[in-house]
């Protein structure tokens, strides 16, 4: 240990390596270099405010000590400042768990993030890590899925299903071999909460995947990467390599009588295979099919075996939960949403990142108050929530409270947690264009209404758009949604309706732009 | 062949082999098709089929550097379209395109998860936020004049426990 040592800390998460912090870092060891002054430059994950990256941290004796966002060009003006004993900068953010952004939140799976060294097992350790895995590790079978299923969990996903429920399927089936796949395969614009976490906390998946492992008796696991994370998959494989140096992975778990072998496969730039029977087709080595259920992958899923499928975020929620048992994560959150859930902020907001709050909060406080309406000064017109599938809302809907039950109330979903927001430059017959556009690109093609439905809702809302036949074409419309919503298998064709109902339903003037005026003006009255 | 050799043990071995070679060669020649048909025991409609359904995999040999634009929602709220516009206009390539000079081959992506700071481009392996249509004009200056300036993903040193997860 280096103690006498000053800590720099500049993360190594690819939001902050895309502004800049490798160059931060360079000119931190050169300039501490020139000036002769020792320091230890750790590499540690986002803090969840990309708005500030690259954010530069010091450790000093009152606590860590945060500037940003910091440019190379900034760093001697730093130096020069004192920032290495907390020094007053223009850039300067006072202690880092201060920041009322960082403060008010609540956090329990990213508890860790942005603080150790995602890549330090001695440091993950000392943060509390594998407690959970080592109480699941003196517990029945049963008596871990009981925790997770009292502590309330649900997928983090989007889809929301009960974890606890999930694994008692599993748990229960009978089979020569099961297998624990995590579904990395964040496709969903405005999300990326399980990059940050696999980048900043990588061995909570290791450890959450582990316990599942236990808890359902299966022997091996995967996780289902995209090929567009290629810094997260190079995190995630070095920090499997050195869960099994020192025994975390692999035969004998910490001299225990459990096994667990756990792999990385990488998807190709198909949407699709978020989906999670399309997922395990491609972990199969296949094409990206959506299959239909039943069965059910918790009976039948990878290669014809029992398997656990679980977003990232419900896994790295399960150590915790382990650890603190299931009441503590209850207590968090309302109704039958219960937890917290990291809400990630996006597109056009001036603050935007990752915001860990129990469920219950309202988008208008993530939008003002943590996010601090638009970058570009505009007011905020419209908000896409839970994905390309999920639906725009507009300001008179910023109240509703983010349980899954409200929002699905709404024909809106809370999904895994990504805000799009966009301001009043927005034309919103475009983005239902889109939706519909997308759909055409990332539809497996195995159900006719979403394979070919799309390319038709494409070509309606273009004439909608260019004012042919408009309340036809709109009727069209609704109806070939009604189509895709009943006669698609999973969530592709199910689901792309959704962005293009609503804006249809909330922004009603974009789609009579071209429209007889008379019309104009009359919509526009309303 | 040592590609497939250093693969074959892997349960869903095709994709990873498919990785493997679009790696070392930068796309997938119309050859290995029946190649990989014969060594994986698989039909060569089976290795057409996985190859043309997932966009990563290119069909044919791209530029020195790949260029991949955000063109999803998040980034499109931050002007995502007139950026593309704009690099079509600068590289005068459309997407899957490669430019004359064989720098770059342009593509389109659905999300880079650097949605909070849109918009988002990778250039090879290498994520950038924020990037206005200047800022896009510098990195593929830099890229051209400068290919090793950036930095390189480390890799993991080679799993010990290679073959275990069969």
């Amino acid at each position: 240990m280096s103690g006498h040592l000053i800590t720099v800390f500049v993360p190594r998460d690819s939001a902050a390596l895309s502004v800049g912090a490798d160059a931060v870092a360079a000119a931190i060891r050169a300039e501490a270099a020139k000036r002769d002054l020792p320091l230890r430059i750790v590499r540690n994950g986002s803090r969840g405010m990309l708005y500030l990256e690259p954010l530069v941290e010091v450790e000093t004796p009152e606590g860590r000590v945060a500037y940003g966002p910091v440019t190379a060009a900034d760093v001697p003006g730093l130096f020069d400042a004192g920032f290495l004993t907390g020094g007053e900068h223009a850039l300067g953010h006072g202690l880092t768990e201060e920041i009322p952004y960082f403060k008010k939140q609540e956090r329990l799976t990213f508890a860790r993030c942005g603080i150790i060294d995602p890549l330090s097992v001695e440091d993950y350790r000392a943060h509390g890590g594998f407690r959970g895995l080592e109480n699941a590790l003196a517990m029945s079978q049963a008596e871990i899925v009981k925790v997770v299923t009292d502590s309330g969990l649900r997928g983090r996903g989007g889809a929301g299903f009960p974890t606890g429920i999930k694994w008692n399927t599993v748990m229960q089936a009978k089979a020569d071999e099961k297998f624990v796949c995590c579904n990395a395969d964040e496709g969903d614009s405005g999300t990326f909460a399980d990059r940050m976490i696999i980048e900043g906390d990588p061995f909570c998946l290791i450890e959450g995947m582990t316990i599942a492992a236990i808890a359902v008796g299966a022997t091996s696991g995967y996780v289902y990467m995209r090929s567009e994370y290629p810094h997260a998959t190079a995190i995630l494989r070095h920090a499997i390599k050195l869960a099994y140096d020192e025994g975390w992975l692999g035969d004998n778990i910490h001299g225990t009588d459990r096994t667990f072998h756990l792999d990385v496969r990488v998807g190709a730039g198909a949407y699709i295979c978020g989906e999670e029977t399309a997922m395990l087709e491609s972990l199969e080595g296949k094409r990206g099919m959506v299959r239909a259920k039943p069965p059910l992958p918790a009976l039948e899923g990878l290669f014809g075996k029992p398997t656990v499928v679980n977003n990232v975020l419900s896994l790295c929620s399960v150590p915790i939960i382990l650890d603190k048992g299931g009441e503590y994560y209850r207590d968090f959150g309302v109704g039958r949403s219960r937890g917290t859930l990291p809400f990630q902020l996006a597109g056009n907001i001036k603050n935007g990142g990752i915001v860990e709050k129990a469920f219950g909060i309202t988008l208008h406080e993530l939008l003002y108050e943590y996010g601090g309406g638009t970058i570009t000064g505009r007011p905020i017109r419209a908000v896409q929530v839970g994905g390309p599938l999920g639906a725009y809302l507009p300001p008179s809907q910023f109240d509703l409270p983010k349980d899954y039950e409200a929002f699905a109330a709404q024909e809106a979903m809370v999904g895994h947690g990504g805000i799009v927001v966009f301001d009043d430059s927005v034309d919103m017959a475009q983005q239902a264009r889109f939706a519909m556009e997308f759909c055409v690109a990332e539809s497996c093609g195995k159900c006719t209404p979403c394979r070919i439905g799309s390319t038709r809702g494409m070509e309606t809302l273009d004439k909608i758009i260019a004012g042919k036949n408009v309340d036809a074409n709109l009727e069209l419309l609704a109806d070939l949604c009604d189509v895709m919503v009943d006669g698609s298998l999973c969530a592709m064709g199910g689901m792309t309706p959704y962005p293009v109902r609503s804006a249809v339903k909330h922004f009603p003037e974009d789609f009579r732009k071209k429209a007889p005026a008379v019309r104009v003006t009359h919509i526009a009255a309303e | 062949m040592t590609i497939v050799e250093d693969n074959r043990h892997l349960r869903g071995a095709l994709l990873p082999i498919l990785h493997a070679l679009q790696e070392e060669f930068g796309y997938i020649d119309e050859q290995a098709i029946p190649l990989l048909a014969t060594e994986l025991n698989l039909s060569r409609a089976d290795v057409h089929g996985v190859v043309s359904f997932y966009h990563e995999f290119r069909r044919e040999k791209p530029g020195r550097h790949i260029i991949k634009v955000c063109r999803a929602e998040a980034c499109q709220s931050m002007g995502a379209n007139a950026l593309v516009d704009h690099i079509k206009k600068r590289l005068q390539v459309d997407f899957h395109g490669t430019t004359a000079d064989g720098a770059f081959t342009l593509e389109p992506v659905f999300c880079l998860g650097n949605c909070a700071l849109s918009p988002a481009v990778m250039i090879d392996e290498n994520l950038h936020g924020r990037v206005s249509p200047d800022r896009f004009d510098e990195l593929a200056t830099e890229t051209r004049t400068n290919p090793t300036a950036h930095q390189q993903i480390p890799r993991a040193p080679s799993h010990s426990h290679k073959g275990h997860a069969q």
